[in-house]
């Protein structure tokens, strides 16, 4: 077994009576006080996050631009310096190696934000795709704290902190600035569907930063928020997670990404034939979204029991919406399936999965 | 630090017991208990009139994080179940000892309660 890492506000976290729990080999608060509150201050007001197991890496070269392309789904040519894209980089048969963020920093330097039980997996992968291309892959995962702040106060603490013109920065771009005195790639992204920034810092500010955001944020309700709510947040507004809705089994195109699937992208990418093929055929499973309308949650691997009274399929990720006070969840079940009545069994009771379209819960973002 | 109320009776799996004065036995999980499982999201319980043997499973206790059995302190019989659970499980974090209690017993054999912790071998257990 090896040590867990660490992010550098370990200390800060049990000060504030964080609850630390193995995060894919991290050390990370699951929960401060609870996940339910901690959820609520979110889509009231504002959480603080500390996502610094997240892994970054550069990638730079006169062919940055072309290698990207090959490498993940979305089309990279969307970008511009200040933009940021969401996209998977997928195996040869279409299965997701992972989920990232792609930031266009200028002409041949780009930045990758990517999954942090992926880190050494993705290096690997995005070392062996690089072959033959004009490209400098770095692994900066060591050079960088990350922070988000989301909710609808987010940038009204933000900006308390920042000359920066924040109003300029629309969701999904950019800017480099000045934050409590710490220098951050200031990023209006998040994982809740709330609007809000992610601040990537280097790791000896972490401290002062996360003290002067709880601080400013403290009068407009901001509220340190754990994994837990993180989860359970990113589930009501409908956004996979890798190892969940997306992974080597299961493909964009089946988790209902096809946005970020660019399949006439004219140099093609890795995995594009396996899609194409399983876009022509409609696919033969599905990532579906449900609730339930009672508050036992529907935890993941429950089996989906179909029309027939036969498993068909698979819960992927449960929890109970603090918002709509009922079980909500992703299961993996055929297409075939996706019109006919689907159930759960909890403790010996059958319990009706009422698909739905994500979000649950209308969302303020302004993507 | 955990709450443990002097005047009850404790499990090793975290139930506890109070006396009432008209003879029933009231129980519900220890403050330890709702600490460790988090915020509890479904209290499962049985009907008024189950009659269930000491050390049996009367119900689960869910949280966001999971799901936990509950057994029976002592036996006896369901007088009454707390209605405020169905809608607002969250009763037991906030209240554990007192509003978050689970169910009323017309006991079996009184006598067994005294092979329950006190609150000091409770204590003692928790450390």
């Amino acid at each position: 077994m090896s040590e867990l890492q660490h992010t550098p506000l370990r200390d800060f976290h049990f000060a504030h009576g964080g609850r630390l729990v193995d995060f894919a080999g991290w050390e990370m608060p699951i929960q401060y006080r609870s996940i339910l509150d901690e959820h609520r201050a979110v889509r009231r007001a504002a959480g603080l996050f500390d996502v610094s197991h997240m892994g970054e890496v550069d990638v730079r070269g006169p062919e940055a631009n072309k290698f990207l392309q090959h490498l993940i789904t979305n089309d990279v040519n969307k970008l511009f310096p200040g933009r940021v894209l969401y996209s998977a980089m997928c195996y040869e048969n279409g299965g997701v190696v992972d989920d990232l963020l792609v930031y266009q920093r200028g002409a041949d330097d780009y930045f990758l934000c990517i999954n942090a039980g992926n880190i050494a997996k993705d290096l690997a992968w995005l070392r062996g795709q690089a072959h033959g291309f004009s490209v400098t892959i770095t692994d900066r995962s060591a050079d960088y704290a990350l922070l988000a702040v989301q909710g609808p106060r987010a940038a009204a603490i933000v900006q308390s902190l920042t000359s920066a013109p924040l109003g300029l920065v629309k969701y999904y771009h950019f800017i480099e600035g000045i934050v409590a005195g710490v220098h951050c790639l200031i990023s209006r992204t998040g994982y809740t569907g709330e609007d809000g920034f992610e601040l990537y810092h280097a790791p000896g500010a972490a401290v002062e930063l996360a003290e002067a955001l709880l601080a400013a944020g403290a009068p407009h309700g901001l509220e340190l928020v754990g994994l837990g709510a993180r989860d359970s947040l990113r589930l009501e507004a409908g956004y996979p997670l890798y190892g969940h809705e997306l992974s080597a089994d299961i493909s964009p195109l089946t988790a209902g990404l096809g946005r970020m699937v660019k399949l006439a992208k004219p140099c093609g990418f890795v995995g594009a034939e396996a899609l194409r093929a399983e876009d022509a055929a409609g696919g033969t499973k599905r990532v579906v979204f449900f609730k339930t309308g009672d508050r036992r949650i529907v935890r993941a691997d429950t089996p989906v029991i179909g029309s027939a009274g036969a498993t068909v399929g698979r819960v992927l990720s449960g929890t109970l919406s603090p918002m709509l006070n009922e079980a909500i969840g992703t299961a993996l079940v055929p297409a075939s399936a996706v019109t006919e009545p689907l159930v759960v069994d909890i403790r010996g009771e059958k319990i009706n999965l009422f698909l739905v379209k994500p979000p649950f819960f209308p969302l303020k973002n302004n993507l | 630090m955990s709450q443990i109320p002097a005047d009850l009776r404790y499990t090793k799996s975290h139930e506890w017991v109070r006396l009432a004065a008209d003879g029933t036995a009231i129980v519900g999980i220890t403050d330890f208990a709702q600490a460790t499982l988090g915020d509890i999201t479904y209290v499962q319980l049985p009907k008024p009139g189950a009659t269930l043997a000491a050390r049996q499973v009367f119900g689960v206790v869910e949280s966001v994080k999971a799901a936990s059995d509950l057994y029976m302190p002592v036996a006896g019989t369901v007088a009454e179940i707390n209605p405020a659970l169905a809608s607002a499980p969250e009763t037991v974090n906030k209240s554990p000892y007192e509003s978050g209690w689970m169910m009323k017993l017309h006991l079996t054999a009184p006598s067994e309660l005294t092979a329950l912790f006190d609150s000091a071998a409770y204590e003692k257990l928790l450390t």
